[in-house]
């Protein structure tokens, strides 16, 4: 056991040292939280707005004052067909679209209801449902003001087109998302350094000769690793929580376990790769490549794995990131509890198992 | 009882393509307490014997112990008994000294005080400078710390791959001092060397080239067993010299040896037969007989193997 | 060019590293067609010293002119009138004999039918034929050294420097090694070496050993024995850098 503490000592000196490094593993999830949330959740105003008035009543236009109105709408264009809204979309000139059927007041006066669609260009997600949101709620409101001097309520049904990305995904998406691709980078791809760079400065060789058991080696090796990736996973639910007001919905233990389930398949993969590589560039480049790349493409945090080929969707089966992200999504924002995604917990058990096995398996106890 | 046998080791690395015989059928052994030398060239597989036996290599064929145990069958007792220093410095260049040393006894689960009298005499010259990183050391002071972090666990056989590769002059002579007066201890030291003239700081050796064994025996043996008369020549112009002597029917072997060109003289002819023969166009010339160094006995074997 | 008979000179030729005198007003000649060693101990200065001279680093102060041209400000021509070996980087382990020398041949401009000339001379001489198109990895460590070499002088500098160039190698390559230097000097150019082996610095015209960034001798290496009333350079040696107070790399 003193072994194994001296040892864990030892790389908390090689961690601390090189302070450029931790500087970057410490302060990246802060920047990227940042960046992914101002970037991407910044609150819209003035979009430029196209209405589709086939009506032309009092009701209409009062609603579209209302909208005109407010902040967050700036009415630039009048059309008068569907394809003139899909140019406009199309041409990137207006961000939504506001479509009064034929004989809007006349419906809510006479059966009490009546239709607004509002199309949002959603290859934005964020933007899109940010937008559609706030048309809702303004037409919302309008309702409620009429509804006040009648005796039966109005309702005014808004239906909702998101083009190119219909089931929105990607709100509050970088989250998770972020939280994913920084656990995989300290994770695996400092696991995977460290150890290859024993290799490489001649240590490993002192240590296979001492009566260090291997395993303890690389255990000790990740500890170090682990308890930086508590610090990150704790860093970005903070600021997400505080800064950027996504709240976390969930069980916050569930969270924290998977965060850790997680981490601990990106600490195997980080083993796996330097058990295989000499060098510390060959163990970046399969790090970079064999795991950010996939978490970043094939995880559904840029884009959504629904719209991507068949092959494709297969293949984001095996990336960890793809399960701890949908597990987040669930626990974090929808607030669902273990029975929701106990399936999904026990693929990446099972992922971890797996690559530690393998690592295990293929870590060499002599130099060839 | 032997501290390390070797026995017929064969190594070799790479496919057919590219295959690299490293070592071919190599044996020797060395006793308790003995200072052996390996001698040889870069390429001549001191690595790759080193590593076979710290249990770092499995061999082809053949079998080696060390202590009495097997390098592939017992390895884990194996390193629990001896120390390594290989070939590079294998520090931690981010670790003081003092933290180097720490670790290592901690990981050969002792600790620095415990076997302190072991390394006293090498650690007081490094131990003013405890507290700088390995990284920020000289080379003979690199060397020390290594030296130390591979005794700090009182290792019963010492592995030492090249300790004076690219060591100047006066560092090398330090290093052997250090090593004779670890031989004081008891512990079996094997050391490899590119060079040749730190033979004679060994109790025995072994001189390697290509993978083979060429002579194994004390210095002073290897040296008795060069039989051929051997002269030393010396003039003011060297270099015509050389290709004069190398016409001489008496001479077997001729090259340039410091400040001399030694000649391997062929049986029944001595230095005064030389002289006689340089009478003319090298009047001045030096001709002397001399003793054989490890060098020149290298030299032979290589040239008759 | 020089019209004159030397081939490097340096006056007080300093380098300062932040307050670390690395190099310390050293001063010295090497005529054309010299076999020069430049000896010390680790950390004496002479890997500091060779870069200056070699264009490769600015001296702090004094005066140095290698094949005529100034180490200040012709760096570019003293790199064309040079050729460079170390032990440590020499050869491309990953191409083979032949493309080592096209590639270091083509960097120094020269002609293809040059080339192409040359390389069959020099493989012939190397007696490396037949390993023309073999990788330089799977030669054995004596060949690569005596390949490099020849490298280094392919483009026929007047001065070639060589740091250490036969560290490792046995001592039957060793020596024709430096036969093939002998040849190199019988041929007009300069050799100026480091070397650890001490019988090679009797092979030396003129040998100077540095210590602590000064140059504390520098002569014949029979006169240098005679001054130190040694019997071999090792003992000269000996005698000169067990004074050195610093030590380093």
């Amino acid at each position: 056991m003193k072994q194994f503490i001296s040892f864990v000592k030892k790389e908390f000196y090689h961690i601390a040292r090189d302070k450029r490094t931790l500087f970057i593993l410490l302060g990246m999830p802060i920047m990227q939280i940042l960046i992914f949330g101002f970037a991407l959740t910044n609150e819209v105003k003035n979009a430029r707005v196209a209405i589709f008035d086939q009506s032309k009543d009092l009701a209409t236009q009062a609603l579209r004052s209302e909208l005109d109105a407010s902040r967050y709408f700036d009415i630039t264009q009048d059309v008068h067909t569907y394809s003139e809204i899909e140019a406009a979309f199309k041409k990137g000139t207006i961000k939504l679209a506001v479509v009064f059927p034929e004989n809007f007041a006349n419906d809510l006066d006479h059966f009490n209801t009546a239709q607004v669609q509002l199309i949002a260009d959603a290859s934005d997600p964020n933007v899109a449902n940010t937008l559609t949101n706030y048309a809702t709620a303004i037409v919302l409101d309008y309702q409620d003001r009429i509804t006040n001097n009648r005796r039966l309520p109005y309702t005014i049904k808004t239906e909702m087109r998101m083009l190119y990305n219909p089931q929105l995904k990607g709100a509050y998406s970088f989250v998770p998302g972020v939280m994913a691709m920084v656990l995989m980078l300290v994770c695996t791809l400092m696991t995977a350094i460290t150890i290859v760079r024993e290799k490489e400065s001649g240590t490993m060789e002192i240590m296979l000769v001492s009566p260090m058991r291997p395993f303890k080696i690389v255990v000790a090796k990740a500890v170090p690793y682990l308890l930086l990736s508590v610090v990150n996973i704790t860093s970005i639910l903070l600021l997400s929580v505080f800064v950027l007001d996504v709240p976390i919905n969930g069980s916050l233990l569930l969270l924290i376990f998977e965060s850790i389930l997680f981490t601990l398949t990106c600490l195997a993969f980080g083993l796996l790769i330097s058990t295989r590589t000499d060098s510390q560039q060959t163990a970046m480049f399969i790090a970079l490549t064999g795991m950010f790349l996939p978490t970043i493409m094939l995880s559904g945090f840029m884009f959504p794995i629904e719209n991507m080929p068949l092959p494709l969707r297969i293949l984001s089966n095996i990336v960890p990131a793809k399960w701890f992200y949908y597990i987040v999504k669930e626990v974090m924002i929808k607030g669902l509890g273990i029975s929701a995604v106990w399936k999904e917990t026990l693929i990446l058990t099972g992922m971890l198992l797996f690559l530690l096995l393998l690592s295990i398996r293929n870590f060499k106890i002599r130099l060839a | 009882m032997a501290s390390v046998t070797v026995n017929n080791i064969t190594k070799h690395y790479g496919k057919k393509k590219e295959l690299t015989q490293a070592l071919r059928g190599v044996s020797f052994t060395v006793e308790q307490g003995e200072l052996f030398g390996i001698i040889g060239p870069d390429g001549a597989g001191k690595t790759s014997l080193f590593r076979i036996l710290t249990t770092l290599l499995l061999p082809d064929a053949g079998a080696a112990s060390v202590d009495g145990l097997d390098v592939v069958k017992d390895f884990k007792a194996i390193r629990q008994r001896v120390g390594y220093m290989p070939g590079r410095f294998s520090l931690y260049q981010d670790l003081t000294i003092e933290e180097n040393l720490e670790f290592f006894a901690t990981i050969f689960n002792t600790s620095v005080s415990e076997n302190y009298d072991l390394i006293k005499d090498i650690y007081s010259q490094i131990e003013p400078f405890k507290k700088r990183r390995a990284g920020k050391l000289s080379g003979g002071m690199k060397q020390k710390l290594a030296l130390c972090c591979a005794l700090i666990h009182k290792p019963s056989v010492l592995f030492l791959d090249e300790p004076t590769t690219g060591v100047d002059a006066v560092s090398r002579k330090e290093f052997w001092e250090m090593l004779r007066n670890l031989k004081k201890q008891g512990i079996s030291i094997l050391v490899s060397t590119p060079y040749m003239d730190e033979a004679s700081m060994c109790d025995r050796v072994a001189l390697i080239q290509n993978g083979s064994i060429l002579s194994v025996d004390s210095p002073e043996g290897v040296i008795a067993s060069f039989k051929q008369p051997l002269v030393a020549v010396k003039d003011r112009n060297m270099l015509p010299l050389l290709n004069h002597l190398q016409a001489f029917e008496g001479t077997q072997d001729v090259y340039p040896f410091g400040e001399y060109h030694h000649v391997v003289l062929k049986d029944g002819y001595s230095a005064a037969e030389v002289s006689t023969y340089l009478q003319h166009q090298h009047a001045q010339a030096e001709v002397q007989p001399v003793r054989a160094d490890i060098e020149d006995c290298f030299i032979a074997l290589m040239k008759s193997a | 060019m020089t019209t004159n008979n030397i081939a490097i000179q340096a006056v007080e030729l300093t380098k300062r590293f932040g307050d670390f005198t690395a190099v310390d007003a050293i001063s010295f000649e090497v005529k054309k067609g010299e076999i020069f060693g430049f000896l010390g101990a680790n950390g004496a200065g002479k890997t500091t010293a060779m870069r200056m001279l070699c264009g490769l680093s600015i001296p702090s102060s004094g005066k140095a002119a290698v094949a005529g041209f100034d180490v200040y400000k012709q760096t570019e021509q003293i790199k064309r009138s040079i050729g460079y070996m170390s032990q440590k980087f020499s050869l491309y382990e990953d191409l083979t004999v032949k493309e080592n020398i096209r590639f270091y041949a083509g960097i120094y401009g020269k002609s293809d039918a040059f080339i192409k000339e040359k390389t069959a001379f020099l493989l012939k001489e190397l007696r490396l034929e037949a390993e023309a198109s073999k990788l330089v990895r799977s030669l054995p460590l004596g060949w690569k050294q005596k390949l490099a070499f020849s490298v280094a002088i392919f483009h026929e500098p007047e001065i070639v420097f060589l740091d250490e160039p036969t560290g490792g190698v046995d001592p039957v390559t060793r020596r024709e090694f430096w036969n093939m230097i002998y040849q190199a000097a019988e041929s007009g150019i300069t050799i100026f070496v480091t070397t650890h082996y001490m019988d090679e610095a009797e092979y030396c015209n003129r040998v100077s050993i540095m210590v602590d960034g000064r140059i504390d001798a520098l002569d014949t290496p029979a006169a240098l024995k005679r001054k130190f009333e040694a019997r071999s350079m090792d003992e000269v040696f000996l005698k000169l850098a067990r004074k050195a107070k610093r030590s380093g790399d």
